[in-house]
């Protein structure tokens, strides 16, 4: 079995690393082999971040390259279409539809890019309201888990395992919410790829 | 043993923890931060950050002369700044078993260079160890510390960010080894490294560093692994992950140990092998490692600079590429990090581009002051440089007629400002104002304690390193302080400062945006009142952006924190709290969502 490669995108402070931390627990609950790589420091400062998880029955490099990626999960649209050519044709595109300027746009330096949301649907996207489903989970700042919630209809893990994870994971006091959250992403995301 | 999701940072840490390592101390950097950290939260051990890396490593030092295991953390650069000890370190060896961890950046994720601090292993004779993923980093940590007392030797463990921050299972929950402490014996030709002392152990040294190579020949630390033999792999640390996954058919060498190497081993491995290349990133050492054994290797096409992956190993041998998408091609706006809504380093860089100083900078969060909008810092070398380089600015005659203004953060100046304070000062030639930023933490490496505010990593009581008495006790007149989110009095202190014809600090105090847990707010923009003069659009707060049909400024509510800086910059009262006038934010959000 090759491994399986998603990555996670956003901007830095969107919760990719804990969403990330999320999925490499619930593949290595389901007994695969996984390896996930992030990164830490100045870009989490609102930069542009990713972090890659990968498992399989044996996974060596924890990076990943152009045409590799099965599952981009994208928090935020300019980085997702940043990203879109390290998805593999065929690959799944699942992409929060929220766009956060970047601040050359916002002091008028940069025009704001047209056409990012349908240059996506065009590749394919499924887009999520993760933020509109977050809120109505109560708790508004698990978008993260929202998403992760819309991934894991395509992964071979059950739905037990998230839960498991999720809870021993975030906060006592959140995690009725953050279970919602997962459970409203699930139900929103139409199509999964299955196992690849 | 259980099995656990950890980072390389982390799994070292244990391992040490499991070695029975009592003491761990060291300085934040990014990527190595987390090992410290972690190890911090294991039963039964000291641990605390120092000011600086070389404090962190005579502290380590004192630790093996007394016999104790210590474990001493910092990334790539702090090794420059530790590296006077450690050259001696290496001649006089250790009593309790002594381990350096150091995390290098290649890609300069989060850093001022790339340099590969393999080199210092082999510059200043210490065996550096190079595990390739958490699960070796934890086997790794523990080992060297035998290996460490074993050979009478420090040893330097070498990481990168893709193993301080991967993850993979690590099975811990061995015992920990709690030895006997060897007995603290006096004995000065060992620990006393004057020059008649210091020659006999440059020669000792020699002589251990042969025996660790003959240990290499056969050490558990080094695997050969013989697959197709047309080509052969010598490969260390997270290349040797690449390299598996790029070319799965090929022999591979893993050196666990990058210095000292297993000649003999080596060539033994290099006969076999067809073609032997090296694979390695950011520098060669391996490469000129091998060549000056007398080893034949063939040149690899593959990026100098920057991380390698999978992909770029494949292309360096041409080796198929995969298919692409068809993607279409927007140009998308760079997406730069900048400093947090509510960030106080905010006014003083605003308030600065005023001044139209030069401005000597220096490295944490407000590094970030450097780019557009605020753009209001001229350099940045190294932790503690502002200082000198104003100084040495003002004694070139300054530039122009333009001010000169030095800014170093609360954590950098503890690290090493004061020295270069105390120089200033003391070789009284010039007038620049130097700028201290207190924002109450270590904020840019992710929230560490520092003498400044006096929080120490195991939560031990502490006190307050007082910036004001020091600046006055190393000799500066012109001292004060000032709250950072008061905009017209940051502007009027940098005013008087600059305009004073002494040396001046200033200490601009308020605590990081993060640190504080009641937010006001939203302001909203009073769109009757706004002129659209873009005034607080230039703060460059995340919050703020200028409508590209009417001009005028609007406020993300979701991301404003309530500061209150706009609002002071404001000449049109068009910035509110809600409340007081309709709500005109513009929505961040495309489509459904928000
Ligand atoms: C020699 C060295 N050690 C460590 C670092 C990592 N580092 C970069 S910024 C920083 C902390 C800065 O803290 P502070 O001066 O308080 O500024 P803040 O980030 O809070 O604005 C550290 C530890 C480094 N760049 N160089």
């Amino acid at each position: 079995m090759t491994p399986t490669t998603i990555m996670l995108c956003g901007v830095g402070g969107q919760g990719t690393i804990l969403a990330a931390d999320l999925l490499a627990k619930a593949a290595a609950a389901s007994g695969y082999e996984v390896k996930l790589s992030e990164i830490h420091g100045m870009a989490q400062r609102g930069g542009s971040v990713d972090t890659v998880v990968r498992f399989g029955e044996a996974v060596y490099s924890p990076m990943t390259d152009i045409g590799m990626v099965d599952h981009l999960v994208g928090f935020e649209v300019i980085e997702t279409l940043r990203r879109i050519q390290f998805v593999r044709p065929g690959g799944r595109l699942l992409v929060n539809r929220r766009l956060i300027p970047p601040l050359p746009v916002l002091t008028g330096d940069t025009l704001c890019p047209q056409g990012v949301e349908e240059a996506l649907a065009q590749e394919g996207a499924e887009f999520i309201d993760a933020d509109a489903l977050a809120r109505e989970s109560g708790s508004a700042k698990s978008a993260n888990v929202v998403l992760i919630g819309a991934l894991s209809l395509g992964l071979p893990f059950d739905k037990e395992v998230w839960h498991e994870v999720i809870a021993a994971r975030v906060p006592q006091k959140t995690v009725d919410a953050n279970i919602k959250a997962f459970g409203l992403g699930r139900q929103a995301c139409t199509k999964g790829v299955g196992q690849p | 043993m259980t099995r656990v999701l950890l980072s390389g940072n982390e799994a070292v840490a244990q391992g040490a923890w499991e070695a029975g390592a009592e003491v761990g101390v060291g300085y934040p950097g990014t990527p190595s931060t987390q090992a410290l950290e972690h190890f911090a939260t294991l039963p039964d051990v000291y641990a605390e950050w120092a000011p600086n890396e070389k404090v962190a490593l005579e502290v380590a030092i004192g630790v093996s002369l007394a016999g104790g295991r210590s474990f001493t953390t910092m990334k790539h650069v702090g090794l420059n700044v530790a590296a006077d000890p450690l050259f001696t370190l290496a001649y006089t060896g250790v009593n309790g078993g002594l381990v350096i961890f150091v995390a290098d950046d290649p890609g300069i994720h989060s850093s001022q260079n790339e340099q590969d601090s393999r080199n210092y292993a082999a510059f200043a004779h210490i065996p550096m160890l190079e595990p390739a993923d958490p699960s070796e980093a934890h086997e790794m940590g523990a080992y060297a510390f035998g290996l460490s007392e074993r050979f009478d030797t420090p040893v330097l463990i070498r990481s990168t960010v893709r193993l301080s921050h991967a993850k993979s299972m690590v099975a811990t929950g061995r015992c920990r080894d709690v030895r006997e402490r060897p007995p603290y014996k006096k004995d000065i030709g060992k620990w006393v490294m004057m020059p008649g002392m210091a020659r006999a152990r440059r020669v000792e040294l020699d002589a251990r560093i042969a025996c660790l190579a003959e240990y290499a020949e056969d050490s558990p630390l080094n695997q050969v692994e013989l697959r197709d033999f047309g080509l052969g792999v010598v490969c260390a640390g997270v290349s040797y992950l690449h390299a598996r996954e790029a070319l799965p058919d090929a022999s591979t060498f893993k050196l666990g140990m990058a210095y000292p190497l297993p000649a003999k081993a080596l060539k033994a491995f290099a006969e076999k092998a067809e073609r032997l290349i090296v694979i390695e990133e950011a520098d060669d050492f391996l490469a000129r490692s091998l060549r000056s054994l007398g080893i034949l290797i063939e040149a690899v096409e593959a990026p100098r600079a920057g991380e390698l992956s999978p992909g770029l190993i494949r292309q360096a041998l041409g080796i198929g590429a995969p298919t692409l998408r068809d993607a279409p091609s927007i140009a998308l706006p760079p997406r730069p990090p900048l400093l947090c809504p509510g960030c106080p380093h905010r006014p003083v860089f605003a308030a600065l581009r005023k001044t139209r100083a030069v401005v000597t900078g220096d490295i944490g969060c407000y590094t970030l002051g450097t780019l557009a909008p605020l753009s209001a810092m001229d350099a940045c070398i190294d932790m503690g440089a502002s200082v000198g380089m104003a100084h040495g600015i003002a004694l070139a005659g300054g530039v122009g007629k333009q001010p000169v203004v030095a800014v170093i953060g609360d954590s950098t100046f503890a690290h090493s400002g004061i020295t270069g304070l105390v120089n200033s000062v003391y070789n009284s030639g010039s007038a620049e104002t130097i700028v201290i930023l207190d924002n109450r933490i270590t904020a840019m490496t992710g929230h560490q304690g520092n003498p400044v505010n006096g929080i120490t990593l195991q939560e031990r009581e502490s006190c307050e390193l007082g910036l004001e008495q020091l600046a006055k006790a190393v000799g500066v007149g012109r001292v004060r302080v000032v709250d950072s989110q008061d905009i017209p009095a940051v502007e009027a202190a940098l005013k008087e400062e600059i305009a004073a014809p002494e040396l001046s600090v200033i200490v601009f105090k308020a605590p990081c945006a993060l640190l504080l847990r009641e937010k006001r707010g939203p302001y909203a923009v009073d769109a009757e009142q706004c002129a659209g003069c873009n005034i607080c659009v230039r703060l460059g707060c995340p919050a703020i952006g200028r409508d590209e049909g009417s001009g005028r400024a609007y406020i993300d509510e979701s991301v404003c924190v309530g500061c209150g800086q706009c609002e002071q910059v404001c000449r049109f009262s068009a910035i509110v709290l809600p409340s007081a006038a309709p709500s005109s934010a513009t929505s961040y959000t495309t489509g459904g969502a928000q």
